[in-house]
Parts: structure tokens; C-alpha cells; sequence
């Protein structure tokens, strides 16, 4: 479980206008998890706590909610988080290739982040960009038409722009 | 002053094909110039062509494919220097022949009639073809039961995939009692392969807004929500977009058009789960609960959205109905055989040289839809099967190519309608993974509730698994088929109740390929790694060493200029080296 990011006057400092934000109104919890993982990357279990006593939410359910959907993570994530789309188009096309080169040439599982902390490998079920198949997206950014030595080449240059500002 | 139009697909397919860089070019060059409009425009269908530029003068249009910002700005400058539209990557056109000329002259637009056509951003441009003409003269001459009469007569059936009758469905949430209805826009577009929903709400979002006001004045309902997937953020920030023009313009919010009619929409994103697909799981996800369906009865229509009278539709539904209300329930009638009335658009995908977004009359045979319209499958491969419905549907084989597009001969078949992804697949897809395929989706999305879907699937995966390893067992394929009823029996959801059918279809139209797995562990397809092995000839190889600096495991060593050899016990079966030949030396048995 993640470690504490911050001291208690910053969790709460950061914490408080997402509290008033959503105080008050119903149906919170999905977009209350998503404005806290937008200030910390992932869920800190200190800060989910905080916002569950600030806003009378019980932890469980706030923590059943942030592990059924995919776009919650409990863990801290690498500066590029790659998506491997695996939907059916990218598989017939040979996505799943592309996914154990990725693994091979990361040295990581799904789901796991580098040592260097670069990037954090996901696979997800669906782009929606099926015919430029296979597809990854780097950040923000979509990469399409890939085979596995591509695919490899374009985080090569994701590492290589980390030294530029 | 002739004012020349030039448009820039910017989908999201067409920004990762790289169309903003186009785009910025263009609006350098042409910046200052009065005499042409340049606009950015959602995704005309024609993925496989991406980026594209369209030129239109006069009503007449060229579109230009795979362009980059250097042949994009080489074709608008001969245009405007001369008048004359350059022949080089002219993918489409309204005036001469064209490559695509045929492909898009089989169609029928009616959900797609403004993508790649205006500018989803401007309100104005929708506006300026017949758009919130529906609501007007819904609101200012139609009773909410002549709506609903007009829905039900155009034969409208649902398009998520399920085929409910929608008219009939809003009949039924007209008439529940309560004080606070709430419409529903389903835009949780889960099934992989499919991207209809995105590209109707990227390139058309006051479509789908105003389809839903009109339902909401049907119906009765105050209260709208959109739910997008959050994978989807264009279309997310188009919607938003589009909801303040028209709350400013008076189509939505209060008093609608000078009407006591008050009726307000919000997007309410999805977190990522596909189950949210179903109707009562979505409706617990927008009251910020864990996506997990519930039983019905009460259905939507009598307890939905906080336990309030729901109606929910699908994207393309809602896109279809400002057109029926303009133009008629007979119009759109016309479309389609048997009960399937109106149009339907497909994604197309896989092994197709077309890939891309298409809309066809419902009733169109599959062969026309994949061969005319697709252009068939690419590098003079064969046909094997297609599958249609995502998770939730099946493997159509090239004996069945005949059937017609609609919801009860599709259902016929195995398979499902479904949203309107259609995967092409070729000799070289093995059934048996894409069968893994679907049940390792289905099992990591099965929400856990029924013990039959959340066990059942593991089992059949584990099953699939092994089969796909070599290691099946000879009663495999009929135990298969036994779980599969008992997991369609005994789940609450459509998610475990089709969960089965990829499985279904495959064993039931490629049961020998099953069978060459168990009986002779063989892979015909030469897809199952555990089944495979690569080896060198020795005769045809020139020990050029490129296949063993390929090889990511250093399986391969060889001298140069002397015969390569791969060690089968180190080697992955990655398919590197076999790329990577330039004499064909290496073959996959």
C-alpha cells in the first residue's frame, strides 16, 4: 500500500477544496476518487481516508468503489503511462506480441512501473482508434500501426526527450 | 465571392494519424485569406485513408487522403492557384473518379450526415443543416404522444445492440408516474472494436443533444445524463461544448424555446468498467456506487436514476431521432427489411483493407457490407470469419456471407447485432485465441455478483487455455458447450447471459479447429505459441545474421555467411525473425 505523500497540514491543504467541492451533493463518489487522483497521480490511502471522515463516507465503500473501476490506482504511476490497447482489432492485428515485447524490453509486468520510474505498463481493452490497430497511447499521446520493434523505438525516444526540459 | 471550404478530419483517429500538425499548417498559410474557410471536422468513416483534407467549392468536393502538412499544403495552393483539384491522393470525390467513390456511394448518412461535415464545435453549422428544427416544431405543434407515435411508426429499434423497440420504450416511461424522470444517453462504448459512439459524438455532439431533448419531452423527464467513457475525452469536450451553446440558444435548460417545457443535461464520466454497459449497472455507477447490475423488475422506466422513472438509450439511437422527426417516420421507413427499418453504423476493423466507420441500410448481406464497401480482406489472404457484438457476440463464418444485416438474422446466426463492431478475420486468426480472447475480457470485467459468470468464465478460460497449450482433453469442446448454457442460465446480466456465445459460435462452426488442437496439438492457424516452432533452412539461408540480432532472447546462432539455427527450447515465438528474413528462409510449423 502506498506510503504516506505528504504531511497532514498539506493532505489537508490539498484535500479541503475537493471536500467543499462535493459536499453536500449525491452520487460523489466516482468524480470525489477522480479529483483526488488528480492531485496525487494515484489514491493515497491517507488521503482517501480524509475525505471519507471529511465528507461522512464510509472508507470501504470509497475503496470498493476506487478498486472495481480501472481508472482508479492505488499505487504511484511512472511519468508515461502506457496504454496497450487490447481490444479485438489490436489483438487480431498481433497487440498481444507488442505487450511481451514491451514487458521484455521494460524488464516490468502489466501493471508495473520501471525502476526508473519512466513508465507504467497497462493493457486496456479498447482505444477506439481500431483502424490505425495495433495501438498504444504514451501520456496523451496515440501511437498506431505498431509492431513490436516500433512500438519499443517509440518509448526509446520518450527516454531519449526526458533530458530535454 | 467564391468561398472555397477546406476541412481537416480531426477525430481522434485522424490527430493520431498526425492531422493537427495538417491542420496548423493550413491555418498558417491560408490564415489572413477571406475567400476560404477553413474548418476542423469530426471523422468522415474513412479511417484507413487518415489524415484526410477535403476541398469543397460550389457544392462540389474532393477529399484527399494520407496527407501530411506538406502535401496538404502542396494540394490547397494548386487548388486555389489554378481551380483545379490535383489527381494525386484524391481518395473521394463528388465530380470525378475517385478511388473510394463507390464505398461511400453504397451508404445511406443519417446518423453519420454531419461528421466530417461541420464543425462539431460550432453550433451554428449544425444548425444550418436542419438542426433543432426537430425540437422546434416538436415543442411549438406535437404533442409528447405524437412524438412518441412518429418514434414507433419510423420502426426505431434500439442500437446499442439489444433491438428493444424505442418507441414502445418511451411509451413505457411516459406513462410511469413520478414527479422527476431523468433520459439517459448511453455512451459507455465498451465492446473492443467498436468506435461508432465516439466518432457520432466527436464529429456531431448537438445530434445526439438534441435527440435527447426530444425524448425528454416525450417522455416527461426534467432531468438528462450523458455517461461517457473517460477514454474518450474529445468526445467528453465536444459534449460539454455543445450542452453550453445550446443551454445559450434556448434548446436546452429552462423554458425551452418559450415553452414550459425545462429539461438539463450533464456528462457524467465513466471510471472504466465494461459491465457499466448494462443498464442497471450504469445507472448504479451514476449514483457513485460500484457498477453492479441488479434484477429487473422494476425496470428503468418504473425505478431507475436515483429510483426515479429512467429512460436509457444508446448513442446512435439518440442520433437517429431529430432525422425521423424532420423527415418522417415513412422516410426512414423506407430503410431497411422485416423489422429491422432505418440504417445501422459499423466499425469496421482487423483484417479489412478498409477499416473503418460505415453506415448501411439495415439488410445489407454481411458480403456487401465487408467486400464492397470494406474491400475485402487485405494482402490476398482469405476470408475466415467475422465477428460481430464484441464479448457478447460470435464468429460469423464465410459460409453464412449471405446473411442480411438486421437483428433477427444476425441473431440466427450465433451471433448478436450488437453495437456495430464488425472484426474481420483472416486464415492467419486461430479461433481458439480469439475465443481466449473474449473470455479473458469477460472474465476480467464479469462484476463478481452471479457465481456462474464470475466462476463459470475463469473455468472456461482456464479450459480455452489449455487447449490453446496442447493440453486439452478429448470431452473439452462439450464441456464447453455445457458451461456455456449453464452460464447464460444462470447469470443475472447480459454480460454472463452472451459471455458464452464467442465460444458457442466458434465450437459450433470451427469444431475441427478445436479438435486440431486436442487431438493432433496443432495449431492450423499457426497462431498458439505452445503449438509452434520456427525453424531455418539451411539451404536458403545466407547467414546474413539479421533474423539473430532480431531475435529479442538471442535464440538464434550461427557464423556469417553460414547457416543460421534457432535453439526451440529458447525461443518465444515472437515471429521477429521471420520479419525479418529477406530470403524466407524461416518457416512456422
Amino acid at each position: 500500500m502506498a506510503v504516506a505523500t505528504a504531511t497532514r497540514e498539506e493532505l489537508v491543504r490539498r484535500l479541503d477544496p475537493i471536500v467543499e467541492r462535493h459536499r453536500g451533493k449525491k452520487g460523489i463518489t466516482i468524480p470525489l476518487l477522480s479529483d483526488v487522483q488528480k492531485v496525487f497521480g494515484y489514491l493515497p490511502e491517507d488521503a482517501v481516508e480524509y475525505v471519507g471522515k471529511a465528507l461522512d463516507i464510509p472508507a470501504a465503500e470509497l475503496f470498493g468503489v476506487a478498486t472495481f473501476y480501472a481508472m482508479f490506482r492505488l499505487e504511484p504511476q511512472g511519468k508515461y503511462v502506457v496504454r496497450l490497447c487490447r481490444g479485438t482489432a489490436c489483438h487480431v492485428q498481433g497487440s498481444g506480441r507488442i505487450g511481451e515485447q514491451l514487458q521484455r524490453a521494460l524488464e516490468i509486468q502489466e501493471g508495473g512501473t520501471t525502476a526508473d520510474g519512466m513508465f507504467t505498463l497497462q493493457y486496456v481493452a479498447c482505444l477506439g482508434c481500431c483502424s490505425l490497430a495495433p495501438v498504444m497511447m504514451v501520456g496523451e499521446e496515440v501511437h498506431g500501426r505498431l509492431t513490436p520493434e516500433k512500438a519499443v523505438e517509440v518509448l526509446e525516444g520518450y527516454r531519449a526527450r526526458r533530458v530535454e526540459p | 465571392m467564391t468561398k472555397t471550404v477546406v476541412r481537416v478530419g480531426v477525430g481522434s483517429c485522424g490527430i493520431a494519424a498526425g492531422a493537427l500538425a495538417v491542420l496548423h499548417r493550413l491555418s498558417e498559410v491560408l490564415g489572413s485569406r477571406e475567400d476560404v474557410v477553413l474548418k476542423p471536422v469530426g471523422c468522415v468513416g474513412l479511417c484507413f485513408h487518415e489524415p484526410l483534407v477535403e476541398i469543397e467549392r460550389e457544392g462540389q468536393r474532393w477529399l484527399y487522403g494520407e496527407m501530411d502538412a506538406a502535401g496538404a499544403e502542396r494540394v490547397v495552393r494548386d487548388f486555389l492557384a489554378t481551380g483545379e483539384a490535383p489527381a494525386e491522393h484524391l481518395v473521394y470525390s463528388t465530380v470525378t473518379e475517385a478511388p473510394e467513390n463507390d464505398m461511400l456511394g453504397k451508404q445511406v448518412r443519417v446518423v453519420l450526415r454531419n461528421c466530417g461535415i461541420i464543425d462539431p464545435e460550432k453550433i451554428d453549422e449544425y444548425i444550418a443543416r436542419d438542426g433543432y428544427k426537430a425540437l422546434e416544431k416538436a415543442v411549438h405543434s406535437m404533442a409528447p404522444e405524437q412524438v412518441i407515435a412518429v418514434v414507433t411508426e419510423s420502426g426505431l429499434r434500439g442500437r446499442g445492440g439489444a433491438g428493444f423497440p424505442t418507441g414502445l420504450k418511451w411509451k413505457f416511461a411516459r406513462e410511469a408516474k413520478g414527479d422527476l424522470k431523468y433520459v439517459v444517453c448511453n455512451a459507455d462504448e465498451g465492446d473492443p472494436g467498436a468506435f461508432m459512439d465516439r466518432s457520432v459524438l466527436e464529429g456531431d455532439p448537438h445530434t445526439v443533444i438534441e435527440g435527447m431533448v426530444l425524448c425528454a419531452y416525450a417522455v416527461g423527464a426534467s432531468q438528462g445524463v450523458v455517461y461517457c467513457r473517460a477514454e474518450y475525452p474529445l468526445a467528453i469536450k465536444h459534449l460539454n461544448l455543445a450542452l453550453e451553446q445550446a443551454r445559450e440558444r434556448g434548446y436546452l435548460g429552462r423554458n425551452i424555446l418559450g415553452t414550459t417545457f425545462s429539461f438539463d443535461i450533464y456528462v457524467k464520466e465513466g471510471a472504466g468498467a465494461f459491465v457499466c454497459g448494462e443498464e442497471t449497472a450504469l445507472i448504479a455507477s451514476i449514483e457513485g456506487k460500484r457498477g453492479m447490475p441488479r434484477p429487473r423488475p422494476p425496470f428503468p422506466a418504473q425505478s431507475g436514476v436515483f429510483g426515479k422513472p429512467t429512460n436509457i438509450n444508446n448513442v446512435e439511437t439518440f442520433a437517429n431521432i431529430p432525422w425521423i422527426l424532420v423527415h418522417g417516420a415513412e422516410a426512414f421507413n423506407r430503410y431497411g427489411i422485416g423489422k429491422s427499418r432505418g440504417t445501422k453504423v459499423f466499425a469496421l476493423a482487423g483484417k479489412i483493407v478498409k477499416g473503418g466507420l460505415v453506415e448501411v441500410p439495415m439488410g445489407m448481406p454481411l458480403r456487401e457490407v465487408i467486400f464492397d464497401v470494406g474491400g475485402g480482406v487485405p494482402d490476398g489472404k482469405t476470408f475466415k470469419a467475422v465477428q460481430m457484438g464484441g464479448p457478447s457476440g460470435g464468429c460469423i463464418p464465410a459460409a453464412l456471407l449471405d446473411t442480411p444485416v438486421d437483428y433477427e438474422s444476425i441473431n440466427a446466426t450465433g451471433a448478436i447485432m450488437g453495437s456495430g463492431g464488425m472484426v474481420v478475420m483472416d486464415e492467419a486468426t486461430c479461433v481458439v485465441d480469439v475465443a481466449k480472447f473474449f473470455l479473458s475480457f469477460t472474465q476480467r470485467e464479469s462484476c463478481g455478483k452471479c457465481p456462474f459468470c464470475r466462476i463459470g468464465t475463469k473455468r472456461m478460460l482456464e479450459i480455452l487455455t489449455r487447449i490453446s497449450e496442447g493440453q486439452g482433453r478429448p470431452d473439452d469442446v462439450d464441456l464447453l458447450l455445457e458451461m456455456s448454457v449453464q452460464i447464460k442460465d444462470g447469470s443475472l446480466c447480459g454480460l454472463g447471459q452472451t459471455a458464452p456465445n464467442p465460444v458457442l459460435t466458434t465450437a459450433k462452426y470451427f469444431r475441427e479447429e478445436y479438435e486440431a488442437h486436442i487431438r493432433d496439438h496443432q495449431c492450423p492457424a499457426k497462431v498458439c505459441s505452445a503449438l509452434i516452432h520456427y525453424t531455418i533452412d539451411a539451404e536458403k539461408c545466407i547467414g546474413c545474421t539479421k533474423c539473430a540480432r532480431a531475435c529479442p532472447v538471442k535464440a538464434i546462432s550461427g557464423a556469417l555467411k553460414a547457416p543460421h539455427v534457432i535453439d526451440d527450447g529458447a525461443c518465444i515465438r515472437c515471429g521477429l525473425c521471420l520479419k525479418s528474413c529477406p530470403v524466407k528462409a524461416i518457416s512456422v510449423e
